[in-house]
Order: structure tokens, then C-alpha cells, then sequence
């Protein structure tokens, strides 16, 4: 094997992800486990408060598992972590904004469609 | 060698630790992301800002769903199945969703496989996904068919809020595109694994880099993001 080959995979052998199949075959099992979760909330008709945590916390679940263990973020430097992770904060704020706005539309739409009724 | 030195030895700063390391990284006139690569650090980006695309269409069906006076379709009802003549609520949907997850799983194999140079493995684990993925657009398919057959356009449908139709026309549909895209390039890559493309290090056609096994991981994050927004969809579309 020539030099350059050698040490392209030790490169590799470096920097490429290197886990146990088990770790990838819990966390698909976890995956199942989760989505049934979900699943079951809307067979077994629970609604309110109650209804939409759950939804939220088994989708923040499901959503770190496949972006830390599949995707591999967890064992990536801490730079690129931030640079991919923070931006998406944007987003919430922008949904605190369009909840705002969604709100005033309604309440205009109340107010103004009323009158001609 | 060229690619040696993009991976190893840069220590013009000292290393930090903890969210310091970030600051000095992107604060010094250097590279960040130091032994990460081009193509992974380009796909994350690449990915960061699907992630937005994703995030308006959803945030606008928040909002029209907020504003709406009319009242929203029920999705449980909406995307029920009848089995035995009784109506299961989102079951397609709940098969849709571990069909994907299983495709996330078999692709995340073939990426481990694909570092241990299992060529037979990592083909038989990508066309698996690809069969996954091309499952899911089928049933998507079927989705769509039953449902603009019962009276659903954009503009209207049968049972509640106009803008039903068109958020999940626009948000499925921009889904499923992803998904069909990725099960072309899944296919792409399980022949240039077959081929011994990452082995032999044969240049790639469009970018002319030497082929290596971290394609198959890159190819692995696209996949998994798709699998990722549907996670979102399943929550917040089809369960809210």
C-alpha cells in the first residue's frame, strides 16, 4: 500500500464516525417507541394542554436523537455544533412574532366581519 | 498531500475549551471548523438552510390556521383509513412515519458499514433505504389520490378552513420532492459504492474530488434531515 493511501485512512479512520451497530439499533428502537408514543395520543383522543406538550416533547425527543446520534452532531466540534443549532433560534422568535400577527388578523376578522352580518 | 493538511495540523490558537473555542474560532482571521470537512461543513449549511425553507411553510400554516374564523379540518378524521369498515385514525401516516424512521435506521448503518469498507453491506443497506424512501412517496402518493378524490384543492374542501388544501398540498408536496431527490442520489451512491468509487478514489464527475467514504455519511445527513422534517410535519401538521 503506497504512503499516500496509508495516510489517507488513518485520516479517515480519524475523523470518520466509528460507533457500535448496537448504539444505532437502540436509538432506531427508541425512534419506534417515541412515534408509537405519539401516535397513541391522537388514538386515544387526548386534547388541551396535555395533548400539545406531549406532541411537543416526544417531537424534541425524536428530533435529538436523529440530529445527535444519526447525523452525528454530538461528536462534531463545538464550533460547527453552534453554527448549526443556534440559527434555527431565529425561527422561534419569528414564531413568537406570527403568533402575534395571527392573533390580530383574528381579532380584526371577528371584529369586521361581524358588522355586515 | 493537499488533503492531509485540510484535516490535521492548524494550532495558530491555542485550543480552548467550551464555548470559548467557538468565539476564538470565528473571531481570528482563520478557518473555522477546523478538521471538519468541505463537504460535510457545505452539507450542514446546505441543510441549515432547508431547515428555514421548512420552518416558513410551517409557520405559515400556523398562521393561517390561527387567523382562520372557520373552523380547521380534523386531521384524525381526515387521514383515517377504514379497516374492517371501521375508521383507524392517521394510521397511513403512523405506517408513513416508521417506514421513514426504518430508513433513517438502515442508512445510518450504512454509513458505519461504508467506514469498515463492507462494500456488499453498505450497497445492500442504501438500495434498503432507497426502497424505504420509495415506499414513503408511493403512500404519499395513495395520500394525495384519496384525497383529491374526496373534493380537496388548495382553494378548498369539504369540511372545514379553506387553507387546509393548500398548506398540505405545498408542505407534503415540498416534503415528498426532498424525499424522491434523495432516493435518486441514495441510488447514485449505492453504485458508486458498488463500483469501488470510495476505494479506488475515483474523482467525482461534478466536483472532480477524490471519491472516499465520507459521501456515503454526507449523503447520510440529507436523508436524515428529510426524515428529521417529517418529524416535524407528523406533529405539528397531522397530530396539532
Amino acid at each position: 500500500m503506497s504512503h499516500a493511501a496509508t495516510a489517507n485512512q488513518a485520516i479517515e479512520r480519524a475523523d470518520g464516525q466509528q460507533h457500535p451497530i448496537k448504539l444505532y439499533l437502540v436509538v432506531w428502537g427508541w425512534l419506534f417507541v417515541l412515534s408509537t408514543c405519539s401516535y397513541l395520543i391522537d388514538y386515544f383522543g387526548l386534547q388541551g394542554y396535555l395533548r400539545w406538550s406531549l406532541i411537543v416533547l416526544f417531537m424534541i425527543l425524536k428530533a435529538g436523537l436523529i440530529v445527535a446520534v444519526f447525523m452525528h452532531m454530538a461528536w462534531e466540534r463545538l464550533t460547527l455544533i453552534y453554527a448549526i443549532l443556534l440559527p434555527p433560534i431565529a425561527v422561534l422568535v419569528f414564531v413568537g412574532i406570527m403568533v402575534f400577527e395571527a392573533n390580530y388578523t383574528l381579532f380584526t376578522r371577528l371584529n369586521f366581519f361581524s358588522i355586515g352580518s | 498531500m493537499a488533503d492531509a493538511s485540510t484535516t490535521t495540523t492548524e494550532h495558530a490558537v491555542a485550543p480552548r475549551q467550551g464555548w470559548q473555542s467557538f468565539a476564538a474560532e470565528w473571531a481570528s482571521d482563520q478557518r473555522a471548523f477546523k478538521n471538519a470537512s468541505w463537504g460535510k461543513v457545505m452539507m450542514w449549511i446546505f441543510l441549515l438552510s432547508d431547515t428555514f425553507i421548512f420552518s416558513c411553510f410551517l409557520l405559515s400554516y400556523m398562521t393561517v390556521r390561527m387567523s382562520t374564523t372557520v373552523p380547521w379540518p380534523n386531521p384524525s378524521e381526515v387521514f383515517a383509513l377504514e379497516i374492517g369498515g371501521k375508521p383507524v385514525p392517521l394510521l397511513l401516516i403512523a405506517i408513513m412515519t416508521f417506514d421513514l424512521i426504518s430508513s433513517s435506521g438502515t442508512m445510518a448503518m450504512a454509513v458505519n458499514y461504508g467506514y469498515r469498507r463492507d462494500r456488499r453491506k453498505t450497497v445492500a443497506l442504501i438500495l434498503a433505504t432507497a426502497v424505504f424512501g420509495a415506499s414513503f412517496v408511493g403512500m404519499q402518493g395513495f395520500e394525495w389520490t384519496k384525497l383529491i378524490g374526496e373534493g380537496v384543492r388548495p382553494w378548498s374542501n369539504p369540511w372545514g378552513a379553506d387553507q387546509f388544501g393548500s398548506c398540505f398540498f405545498m408542505i407534503t408536496g415540498f416534503h415528498g420532492t426532498h424525499v424522491t431527490i434523495g432516493v435518486i442520489f441514495l441510488l447514485i451512491t449505492a453504485r458508486k459504492v458498488w463500483r469501488g468509487d470510495y476505494d479506488n478514489q475515483t474523482p467525482g464527475f461534478f466536483t472532480s474530488r477524490k471519491g472516499r467514504y465520507e459521501n456515503v455519511e454526507i449523503m447520510g445527513l440529507y436523508w436524515h434531515f428529510v426524515d428529521l422534517v417529517w418529524v416535524f410535519i407528523f406533529a405539528f401538521f397531522y397530530l396539532w
